[in-house]
């Protein structure tokens, strides 16, 4: 991507655990109050710490978003609802056509809490799931990705990018691809994950959650916690209003290695931070922060510290920002590079919440308190199982 | 418009024991016949991971194997593009009935399986490539996306692309909602420039023109049925090798149009 190709921010939404709206997210990291608590959803009994967003169970789809009603569809409502998001879309489609504009939407689990829920309610005796259940609306990976372009009042490319926990860092490849290639003019990018009782047992089966809030790159680090969000953001390549923060650049990997344990020497993150800052047309040194995958479990902070200080050295600020949201997984490559924009747009570098002792055996130079300053260039961290990684770097427009 | 250059072709369906078989079915010179589709283990995963995967991965992986083994291009240079509506069911299926167990015991492999990119994982895994891979969704377009994103790809990053579309039949539990169909998966080798071996084909999007039904009633069925096999029309046509459009159903009214020069 040269710097001329880039694509800019024109409008971004945000829901987590911190609240609803990019604003209750950015006060919250600056004021260091983090949305984890002791894990309360639903039946689900595991001692954890889970980041909810608070609500969803009474704000049901109605009318004729009715068959995507799921606890994911109605969180993607939230954050189209918030920021004045949908508005500017709005905007945007009468610019360039309601066709011209692409939606791609990552999501990891999409809406199988209804699949799950249904299982409990199958006939006694035929095992038949309940006629109310939606598979297509709410299950299938394309729910939120068509209920989104449906919310929006869209008519163009419309499809889902399902990676695991890289989801929603890739879409923003996608989009800029698919507008390049003129298959669109500008692109709704989002990421959606809820909580769930498969992700919540399955990271309990593997022995990834943490029993406390997570603690990236501390020495004591035991797992992490699992969150839920949802962000969405406008590209363009020349908006109206010129100002706004730009996608720079982007690099995507495969580790190639096993489909849950990152590479133990972080070579397929390492490849897609390099492919990220070539693609930027950037050098290391050029960038000012890096928002880490960061995840607190044993294997990925050991893993991504290799690859970054490999790359960086150990200098450069880094932060996870999963203490404060949990890992929201399929949504967190799009949170995250939505706080990096946060963080250019306000000055400040977030630190690691609930991190106390940096584990002496990791080298990057990760910061435990928020720092004020300001911040040109980021880079934003996101890996997944079956090794799909992405890096996005972020920055002011050219 | 996007030139892209089809190297080598995977297949496997009904009856499509694999597209060297296919050929003349597809050709229209020998008549279609129903069959079961073998199983099939991967030839080039290790085998401890080997033990691990589902057969809808078994599936994709088989097309993706016959594709690069026509290839006139290296497997760990190629980047991949995975296209499923449905993912592994039976995998969902699995960690639904161990949810309503008491302890609810998800076994962690099922788990780390679940992931809708599961296919494209164990591929990087078999190919020993650690090019870029993505997977996407569409509903019944779900091929089509992928071909889109896989042209958007070659058109931007000028590699290769190795592009998988596979669906795999539900279980009973799921059949009434998902829908019941046939195995059906497909591998193409896309590549950026003309290699020796490879057909030249224009893709774009376009809007309302009608979709060309496949002549062979059962062929038909498939095509509607199985997302993956909504590659028919195409295969059809890389079979016959005669200059013709052909349109792809995608989303929302608009298709996509595959040029043969």
């Amino acid at each position: 991507m040269m710097p001329a190709d880039a694509l800019t921010i024109s409008a971004y939404s945000l829901v987590n655990a911190l609240g609803r709206g990019a604003r209750a997210s950015f006060d919250a990291l600056e004021a260091r109050r983090g949305g984890l608590r002791p894990c309360d959803f639903e039946d689900a009994d595991l001692d954890t710490w889970i980041g909810r967003v608070e609500g969803l169970e009474d704000e049901p789809l109605g009318g004729d978003l009715a068959t995507f009603d799921c606890r994911n569809n109605r969180l993607a409502r939230l954050a189209l609802e918030q920021d004045g998001f949908a508005a500017r879309v709005s905007r945007s489609a009468a610019r360039y056509g309601s066709e011209r504009i692409g939606v791609f939407v990552g999501t990891s689990t999409s809406g199988v809490h209804q699949t799950e829920l249904a299982y409990r309610h199958r006939d006694p005796a035929s095992g038949a799931l309940p006629a109310e259940f939606s598979y297509l609306g709410t299950q299938n990976m394309m729910s939120v990705a068509e209920f989104t372009r449906r919310y929006l009042g869209l008519e163009g490319q419309v499809m889902s990018v399902s990676t695991a926990c890289s989801s929603s860092a890739k879409v923003f490849a996608s989009a800029y691809r698919h507008i390049r290639a003129g298959f669109c003019d500008a692109a709704v990018v989002g990421g959606v994950d809820s909580l769930c009782f498969s992700t919540l047992y399955g990271f309990a089966s593997l022995g990834l959650v943490s029993g406390r809030p997570c603690r990236p790159w501390d020495a004591a680090r035991d797992g992490m916690n699992i969150g839920e969000g949802a962000g969405f953001a406008l590209l363009e390549r020349q908006p109206e209003d010129a100002a706004g923060v730009a996608l720079l650049g982007y690099g995507e990997s495969s580790d190639a290695y096993h489909m849950s344990s990152p590479h133990p020497e972080g070579a397929g993150a390492a490849a897609a931070m390099r492919s990220a800052l070539a693609s930027a047309g950037l050098a290391a040194a050029d960038i000012d922060y890096i928002n880490l995958h960061g995840t607190a479990t044993e294997a990925n902070d050991a893993s991504e510290d290799r690859a970054v200080v490999e790359i960086f050295g150990p200098d450069l600020p880094c932060s996870s920002t999963k203490g404060w949201t949990g890992h929201t997984l399929g949504a967190a490559g799009i949170i995250e590079t939505l706080f990096a924009v946060g963080a250019i747009e306000r000055g400040f570098i977030p630190g690691t919440l609930n991190s106390e002792r940096l584990d002496p055996a990791l080298s990057a130079h990760v910061l435990l308190d928020n720092r004020s300053a300001p911040v040109k260039r980021v880079l934003s961290n996101s890996f997944g199982f079956g090794g799909s990684n992405c890096s996005l770097v972020l920055g002011g427009a050219a | 418009m996007s030139v892209v250059h089809v190297d080598s072709v995977g297949l496997t369906g009904p009856g499509l024991a694999s597209w060297r078989e296919a050929l003349a079915v597809l050709a229209g010179a020998d008549a279609y016949r129903d069959a079961e589709v073998a199983r099939s283990a991967p030839e080039l995963l290790p085998a401890n991971e080997r033990r691990r995967v589902s057969a809808t991965v078994k599936l994709a992986l088989k097309v993706a194997e016959e594709a690069m083994r026509g290839a006139s291009l290296s497997m760990e240079r190629a980047c991949s593009v995975f296209a499923t509506r449905d993912g592994d069911t039976e995998i969902i299926d699995k960690i639904c009935e161990a949810l309503l167990l008491p302890e609810r015991p998800v076994s962690p492999t099922q788990f780390h399986n679940s992931v809708h990119n599961a296919a494209a994982g164990y591929w990087a895994i078999a190919a020993r490539s650690a090019m870029p891979s993505t997977t996407v969704s569409a509903y019944h377009a779900s091929f089509a996306a992928g071909l889109l994103e896989a042209c958007a790809q070659l058109r931007v990053e000028g590699r290769p692309v190795l592009l998988v579309a596979y669906d795999y039949p539900p279980p009973v539990t799921l059949e009434a909602s998902v829908g019941a169909y046939p195995p059906f998966a497909v591998a193409m080798l896309l590549s950026p420039e003309a290699t020796s071996q490879s057909i030249a084909v224009d893709v774009e999007t376009v809007t309302r023109e009608p979709v060309q039904p496949m002549d062979c009633a059962a062929l038909e069925r498939l095509r509607v049925g199985n997302p993956a096999a909504g590659s028919l029309p195409l295969l059809r046509a890389l079979a016959r090798g005669a200059a013709t459009r052909v349109i792809l159903p995608h989303v929302n009214g608009l298709q996509v149009a595959v040029r043969f020069p």
